[in-house]
């Protein structure tokens, strides 16, 4: 070995390093509602996706590098599909799920070279909104258990202010994705008017459904929620202030964009017609 | 077999790329989940005729029948396990569904079959849950094959088993039937198909009482009637038991996915049955010749 390294610097440049490639990409809201956990997130690709089930009451949500996120979410299927099949399905728990998560990437962080550029999520979806479960885990392996909502991503502080300060317990799915979007279409962020259907991935842990709760929201069922949520959202415009947020914007898209370099010939690029964004960080 | 020594082998295996094949990744995984008979190293006796003798104490699931109807498929199934002559159980499932859009029902040693029909239905919502859609109808019916064929040891040591198979087609709309060997070869049937002790009976029955292009409820009284049938000359069969209220398990499929009948609702179709009984107890007769054709023996094609 030529140069010594110290671990502390070593870490240091491993944290910097999967910190920037994750501020540059465009927020993701996991939230909680009467009616089950919603997760919203900008994504023009149809085919791949950012949000998936696990397992019958939990999801996975990420960002990040679409390959890397891609291999936690199957490996968290058969983690799940195997507990499971070995024991009984009710012994499948997303806080299980969790901690094998944080497990997996906290020795990724730690043994190789470059860590994973991916923040995700589990969800559990209880019978009341006081059972629903949520973690949020980072690349370097540290989980966190949140209340009410999550927000992954580069912007997700500010997001995360709109959420705090409007946020409350019990409420329905339709003020709940308003919010979402709120949130979401603000600085840096990309502006309300690119938040069509098209533009967006939504998908919902469904309290109500037995067995598999997991859906998404597509189609006509989400353009009345999104049209219900663009009428009803005027008091947001005060959060769509330009300035500094706008230039942003602009750099967020080509950054997303230019941190594909495997994307473009990678594995998981047999979608690539399906978006020129998709490939790569799924934004 | 705790959980850890399972969940303790990341990420490797986890993580490689693989296929989406729950049964292939607990082969790499954790073989030992697999249900599988102990090979000839294994705890059953080397002895075929003490091995045989062992494997036919063991419960065992009997008759299933299956019918496609019209816009779909109805399977039912007694629910009798026997061992010997000893009734094992009265209130055994053997009919399953296998995914939105699928039944599978088995026949034959009860511990692998229900063990095996558990794998099963992982191996579908796995694959569904990695690719993103469902495997086509063929292709389920192509994966419970070859997970039958990996029984093939465990069935030279006695523990037979066959399921039967069968769903509705999205792509053609129609319902479709699928019986196995033990050595995993797979076979469509057409119209209606029966397995296991009292199958020889209950397939003459439907044979008369089948219709082409018949309504749901039809299909699931004519299955009724071929269950009664098994059960009356089938003594591994269990017939309704009314003082119980244990009545055949009836699942439809259709577009609108697979629909377990209620207790109540089996009930009604297996007392209506019984009252027709009552009165034939040998069933519905059939006619001799086709009703629309000319009856009368002078129609007979010359000799």
């Amino acid at each position: 070995m030529p140069f010594y390294v110290s671990p502390e610097q070593s870490m240091k440049d491993k944290a910097d390093y999967a910190r920037k490639a994750i501020a540059r990409i465009r927020s993701g809201v996991v939230i909680d509602c009467d009616d089950g956990i919603l997760f919203i997130a900008p994504n023009a690709s149809r085919a791949l996706r950012k949000f998936s089930e696990i397992y019958d009451r939990i999801a996975f949500a990420a960002v990040g590098r679409y390959n890397e996120f891609e291999n936690l979410r199957k490996a968290g299927v058969r983690y799940a599909d195997m507990t499971g099949f070995a024991y009984d399905r009710a012994d499948v728990t997303a806080r299980g799920l969790a901690n094998w998560y944080a497990q997996v990437l906290g020795t990724f962080f730690t043994d190789s070279p470059k860590p994973y550029e991916v923040e995700i999520v589990v969800a559990e979806v209880g019978k009341t909104e006081d059972d629903d479960e949520i973690y949020r885990i980072t690349f370097d392996g540290s989980v966190a258990d949140e209340h009410g909502f999550v927000v992954m991503g580069g912007q997700a502080d500010q997001v995360a202010g709109v959420l705090k300060e409007r946020y409350s317990d019990g409420m329905s799915l339709s003020d709940a994705f308003t919010l979402a979007i709120t949130a979401l279409a603000g600085p840096g962020n990309g502006d309300r008017a690119e938040l069509t259907a098209a533009q967006l991935e939504v998908a919902l842990l469904d309290r109500g459904r037995p067995h598999r709760a997991f859906r998404r929201l597509t189609g006509a069922r989400l353009e009345a929620l999104l049209s219900e949520a663009l009428s009803g959202g005027k008091k947001t415009e005060a959060i769509e202030d330009g300035g500094a947020g706008q230039s942003a914007a602009e750099e967020a898209a080509p950054q997303a964009g230019d941190g594909a370099p495997d994307g473009t010939n990678g594995p998981n690029n047999t979608n690539r017609a399906n978006g020129s964004e998709g490939a790569g960080d799924a934004e | 077999m705790g959980a850890d020594s399972y969940a303790g082998q990341f990420p490797g295996v986890y993580l490689s790329p693989g296929t989406s094949s729950f049964a292939d990744f607990l082969e790499a995984a954790a073989p030992g989940l697999l249900p599988r008979a102990p090979g000839a190293a294994g705890a059953l006796p080397s002895d075929g005729a003490a091995a045989l003798s062992l494997a036919r104490d063991l419960p065992h699931g009997t008759t299933i029948v299956a019918a496609a109807c019209e816009g779909g498929v109805i399977m039912a199934g007694d629910r009798r396990a026997t061992a010997g002559n000893m009734i094992m159980q009265r209130n055994i499932e053997k009919v399953f569904r296998s995914d939105e859009y699928s039944a599978v029902g088995m026949a034959g040693a009860a511990g692998v079959g229900i063990e095996l029909i558990r794998l099963f239905q992982v191996e579908l919502e796995h694959y569904e849950k990695l690719e993103g859609h469902a495997l086509s109808l063929d292709g389920k019916a192509n994966r419970l094959a070859s997970l039958v064929r990996g029984n093939l040891g465990g069935a030279m040591q006695g523990l037979v088993f066959v399921p039967l198979f069968c769903g509705y087609d999205e792509d053609t709309g129609v319902g479709r039937i699928f019986s196995y060997d033990v050595a995993g070869g797979r076979y469509e049937e057409h119209r209606f198909h029966a397995i296991g002790s009292g199958s020889v009976f209950a397939r003459g029955s439907l044979k008369k009482l089948y219709r082409d292009g018949m309504s749901a409820e039809d299909a699931v009284l004519a299955c009724m009637q071929a269950l009664y049938d098994a059960a009356d000359d089938d003594s591994a069969t269990g017939g309704p038991d009314v003082t119980r209220r244990i009545f055949p398990l009836v699942a439809t499929i259709t577009a609108d996915g697979y629909e377990r009948l209620t207790d109540d609702a089996a009930g009604e179709y297996a007392r209506t049955v019984i009252e027709s009984r009552l009165v034939d107890p040998d069933g519905p007769p059939a006619p001799l010749l086709p009703s629309n054709g000319n009856a009368a023996p002078g129609a007979l094609p010359p000799r």
